[in-house]
């Protein structure tokens, strides 16, 4: 025989629970008692019924037909006064007993309407024209009362305060809110993030009235105004208190349950000492805590289905309220800590009260422990899963409140489907992270090392971060190796080339003899160590050619198939007619496969065969435009004050002589520049490396840290400068600042941000370490060590340099 | 079999080789010792003669899978590449065991 399940209190959590438990298809028969007269309607969306954006027939969750069709038997509009535990039976008001086996209370909470003298009459309840917010039938009185009314007061400044008075806007002329405490939602925010609030509430009409404590309500037969504790009086002639709620358990402690703030419950929700008594909703008190908001009671709906329905280990261990409202058509998302509590803790804030916008993060110990957005909660999935699963932070704490065009880390890797693609480079699925991580891998690099995760574009390495701290649970292992220049050498930068100096190693085969642990080489270290000991000794520099990957053994790019593409020096991108003819009569005498211009402003011959690349070489004789490297690549321009009607600066000639200037240097990553005539960007400067832009008076802006591949990003303005020359001076001293501490492979879209434009500019331009000469020196010693690599081409620098390793089957 | 004189690899790099059907990259480490596996990455067809090798593993130039130069076993999840005997004889020349 099925048990009988009563459940008390037939609002938002009782009616889950009970869909919860059909959905389990638990075995009980069913009663539920409710004291209001309806089914079970959304209580979040009266606020936009009193705002009039939804009508009651939308609003409805469960109608009476559902209880019918599930069996259930509703008494509604009947209220319990009396629990007997011993006998097992629930009362109503008028005597009516309904045994039960196992009991479930739901009875919610209500407003908490503080004594303030005149707010009741006696033996008639509330004042006329004095209204609480919190039912439906709250809502219809309200909204009766003050269409023939003209002036609202409503006390409380807290979510439910701010709903009212937007919604009561909708029905009559004049709102005042009026709050006790210094600043609006004092519970959720910081006093500036209330202040921004009260701004953009202030706009819509709304008076606000804060540190004023209401003494009393006026008026003798019907209300006529509110008297504040400093004397002042606000005509009005509605009041609505929003003043705060206290939970429904006072039929729970009558009945010998311990009550405190809540009804008091174990982490199954089940009545402290009662083996068949559960409580759930906002009436519970659980590990000291009771909740305002519907989120927790969700879980705690789950949690007590589960339990009820035998499933033997189902807990609820508490939520971590993260509040995303839209209060008073303001956007508000709050969670955790309002304010910092430790001196350590780092807080983050911006705030831009015109804008109505106000964000705030605390972090305490590299974890999100507290968040608020008003006005732009763009961010806030983000931080709400940051928030929840303690993820790993981005560096760049601004990404945290801001897209800065990086990769969104919107998703939530246990939302992630399995087959859910992460890596769309190599194809590698959330499971396969998942299972690497079970497979005892916890560190972010070794994952990224053995999955492939992460290593094409890089575009996804948060989201597998993401994926290995989550799948890992907090057991991720931090891995020392991320700050080293190259995985095989266990130093970063600084302390390497402070060893290479001191040590004076010259080749990287002296590197690893000399500075790891056992000797041991590392394949994976060397082209990193190639670049970096090229940059530091020039000339002095012990080539040893295994160091190099195969793109520098050969100077040019290896392709899927093996074979290699060619893409010839074109300055600026401007070329002549000699040369694109030269071009062509070597592309078909060599039958070369595509003939294709690049997005780098040149022309790229693909498909050729590593044998015939120093024939190539010789038959064009154009320089290399080094399209393989870790290395300055291109500098595109437009066509500028030459030609263009627009055009205020010759951005042609000077993208030319900065290209003559620094072709070819290696650095850390790559360098794209573009030189543009005017700020109309034709060239794409903004999103350069360096990016040079022409204004109005002969002037040049440079930017640097500009991208627009993987990751795309703006630039930040160094300096504006009078002369090309000013730009040709600083773009190399920029480009020797990042060769000297960029991280290998770290491009500058990542550099400038780590380093900050601020100090970037202190630095280069006030020279405040006292560093510029010498960059200068050092940039203009490399210049003068340049040599094309495509001159390598007579004989072979090694035996075999150019000995195809084909003829390959490509397998897929 | 001779491949030919070990002055043809530079050390530290790799060479390809065709027997027969077979290619065969051949890499000379920078301890002087020989190695010599297909030359065929099985994950994509990435020639393994123009990867980077150091004593222990060969990483190919195409999406950088790295083998066991030893046993030719991927550090990954690709299968393992096969696994040639060789060596250098007296006379520096190359020579490459029957199987
Ligand atoms: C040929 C070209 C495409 C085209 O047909 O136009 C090209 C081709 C390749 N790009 Fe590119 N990129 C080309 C312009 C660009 C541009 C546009 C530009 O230079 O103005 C970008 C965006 C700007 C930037 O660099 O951020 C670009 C962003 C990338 C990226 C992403 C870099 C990033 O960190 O965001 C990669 C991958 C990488 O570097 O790891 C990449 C990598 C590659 C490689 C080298 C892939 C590789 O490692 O083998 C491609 C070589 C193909 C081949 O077989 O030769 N390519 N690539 C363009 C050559 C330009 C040139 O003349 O040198
Ligand atoms: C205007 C308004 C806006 C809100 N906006 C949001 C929001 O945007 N986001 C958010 O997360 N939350 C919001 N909330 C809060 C949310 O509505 C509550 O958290 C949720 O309704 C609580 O569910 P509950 O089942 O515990 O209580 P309730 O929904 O109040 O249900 C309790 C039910 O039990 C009945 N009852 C009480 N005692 C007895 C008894 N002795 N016998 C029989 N029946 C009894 C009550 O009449 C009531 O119907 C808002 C609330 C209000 C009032
Ligand atoms: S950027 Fe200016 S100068 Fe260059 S083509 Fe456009 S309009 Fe002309
Ligand atoms: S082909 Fe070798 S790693 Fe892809």
């Amino acid at each position: 025989m099925p048990q009988r399940l009563v459940v008390v209190g037939n609002g938002m959590a009782g009616a889950r629970t009970v869909e919860e438990i059909l959905a389990r298809r638990g075995d009980f028969t069913i009663t539920m008692f409710g004291d209001e007269p309806y089914g079970n309607y959304n209580r979040i969306m009266l606020s936009n019924l009193l705002a009039g954006v939804e009508d009651e027939s939308g609003i409805f969750l469960n109608d009476l037909g559902w209880y019918a069709d599930n069996g259930i038997t509703l008494h509604h509009g009947q209220r319990i006064a009396r629990i007997d535990r011993f006998s097992k039976h629930v009362y109503t008001s008028d005597g009516t007993a309904t045994p039960y086996d196992k009991l479930i209370i739901a009875t919610g909470s209500r407003a908490h309407v503080p004594p303030i003298p005149g707010i009741h009459r006696s033996g008639r309840g509330y004042h006329q024209g004095v209204f609480a917010f919190r039912t439906l039938d709250d809502t219809r009185n309200m909204i009766r009362y003050a269409r023939d009314h003209e002036r609202a007061v409503v006390i409380g400044g807290g979510l439910l305060g701010l709903e009212a008075a937007r919604g009561l806007q909708n029905h009559l002329s004049h709102v005042t809110l009026v709050h006790s405490a210094g600043h609006l939602m004092n519970a959720q925010l910081s006093a500036q993030a209330g202040d921004i609030l009260r701004g953009s509430v202030e706009k819509l009409g709304i008076e606000v009235v804060t540190g004023a404590r209401t003494t009393e309500i006026l008026g003798k037969h019907a209300v006529t105004g509110v008297k504040l504790a400093d004397g002042r009086t606000i005509p009005c002639d509605v009041v609505v208190v929003a003043a705060g709620i206290r939970a429904n358990s006072e039929v729970a402690e009558i009945s010998g349950l311990v009550v405190e703030r809540g009804i008091v419950v174990d982490d199954q929700m089940r009545a402290q000492d009662e083996p068949d008594i559960y409580a759930v909703g906002e009436c519970v008190q659980h590990r000291g805590e009771t909740y305002g908001l519907v989120a927790p009671l969700w879980d705690q709906a789950r949690v007590l289905a589960d339990h009820i329905t035998g499933k033997a280990d189902a807990a609820y261990h508490g939520s971590r309220v993260a509040t995303k409202l839209k209060v008073a058509g303001v956007d508000v998302a709050a969670m955790g800590l309002v304010a910092p509590e430790r001196d350590d803790d780092e807080v983050v804030t911006f705030a831009e009260p015109r804008k109505g916008v106000y964000k705030s993060v605390i972090i305490r110990d590299g974890r999100l422990v507290g968040a608020t957005l008003v006005g732009d909660i763009g961010k806030v999935a983000f931080l709400m899963q940051a928030f929840d699963r303690g993820l790993a932070l981005p560096e760049e704490r601004a990404e945290l409140m801001f897209d800065l065009g990086g990769p969104s880390a919107e998703v939530s890797p246990a939302e992630m489907a399995d087959d859910e693609q992460v890596c769309n480079c190599n194809g590698v699925t959330k499971g396969t992270v998942v299972s690497c991580v079970q497979g005892g891998c916890k560190t972010v690099n070794g994952v990224m090392d053995k999955t492939k995760a992460g290593k094409g574009c890089g575009t996804c390495k948060g989201l597998v971060a993401q994926i290995v701290e989550w799948a890992a649970g907090g057991e991720v292992e931090v891995d020392p190796a991320a700050s080293w220049y190259v995985p095989g050498v266990p130093m970063p930068k600084p302390e390497l080339m402070r060893a290479i100096r001191e040590h004076r190693l010259t080749s990287v085969s002296s590197v690893f003899a000399k500075l790891t642990p056992g000797g041991d080489e590392d394949a994976k270290s060397k082209m990193g160590l190639a670049s970096l000991l090229k940059m530091m000794w020039g000339d002095e520099y012990d080539d040893e050619r295994d160091a190099r990957f195969i793109n520098d053994r050969v100077h040019a790019n290896i392709q899927r198939d093996g074979t290699f593409s060619v893409v010839p020096q074109m300055k600026g991108g401007v070329t002549t007619p000699a040369q694109l003819r030269r071009i062509a009569e070597v592309a078909e005498r060599h039958q070369v496969p595509m003939v294709k211009l690049t997005g780098g402003q040149r022309i790229d011959l693909l498909g050729v065969p590593k044998d015939k690349l120093p024939q190539i070489w010789a038959d064009l004789d154009m320089p290399s435009g080094w399209a393989y490297g870790k290395s300055f690549r291109t500098v595109k321009t437009c066509v500028g004050s030459e030609f263009c009607r627009f055009g205020v600066g010759d951005s042609t000639s000077l993208g030319i002589a900065i290209e003559e200037r620094y072709q070819g240097i290696e650095g850390p990553g790559k360098l794209k520049l573009a030189v543009t005539g005017c700020p109309r960007n034709c060239a794409e400067a903004y999103v350069k490396d360096v990016g040079v832009v022409a204004i109005d008076g002969g002037k040049w802006e440079i930017y640097v840290g500009g991208a627009a591949g993987a990751h795309v990003r703006k630039g930040d303005l160094l300096v504006t400068v009078d002369t090309a020359e000013e730009v040709i001076r600083l773009t190399g001293r920029f480009i020797q600042y990042y060769r000297e501490n960029g991280n290998w492979l770290e491009r500058t879209y990542a550099f400038v941000p780590r380093v900050g434009i601020d100090h970037l500019r202190s630095l280069l331009l006030d020279d405040s370490e006292g560093i510029a000469d010498s960059l200068d020196a050092a940039i203009s010693a490399s210049v003068a060590a340049y040599k094309d690599p495509w001159q390598e081409r007579s004989s072979p620098v090694t035996p075999g340099q150019f000995r195809t390793s084909l003829p390959l089957t490509v397998l897929s | 079999m001779i491949l030919g004189d070990i002055s043809d690899i530079p050390l530290g790099e790799g060479r390809a080789y065709a027997v027969d059907d077979t290619q065969i990259a051949v890499f000379r480490l920078r301890d002087g010792s020989v190695r010599a596996l297909s030359a065929v990455c099985p994950h994509r067809g990435g020639p393994l003669a123009d990867g980077q090798i150091d004593l222990k593993f060969v990483v190919c130039p195409l999406h950088l899978n790295t083998f066991d130069l030893a046993t030719g076993c991927s550090t990954g999840d690709l299968p393992p590449l096969t696994v040639y005997a060789v060596r250098v004889d007296d006379h520096d020349q190359l020579i490459l065991e029957d199987s």
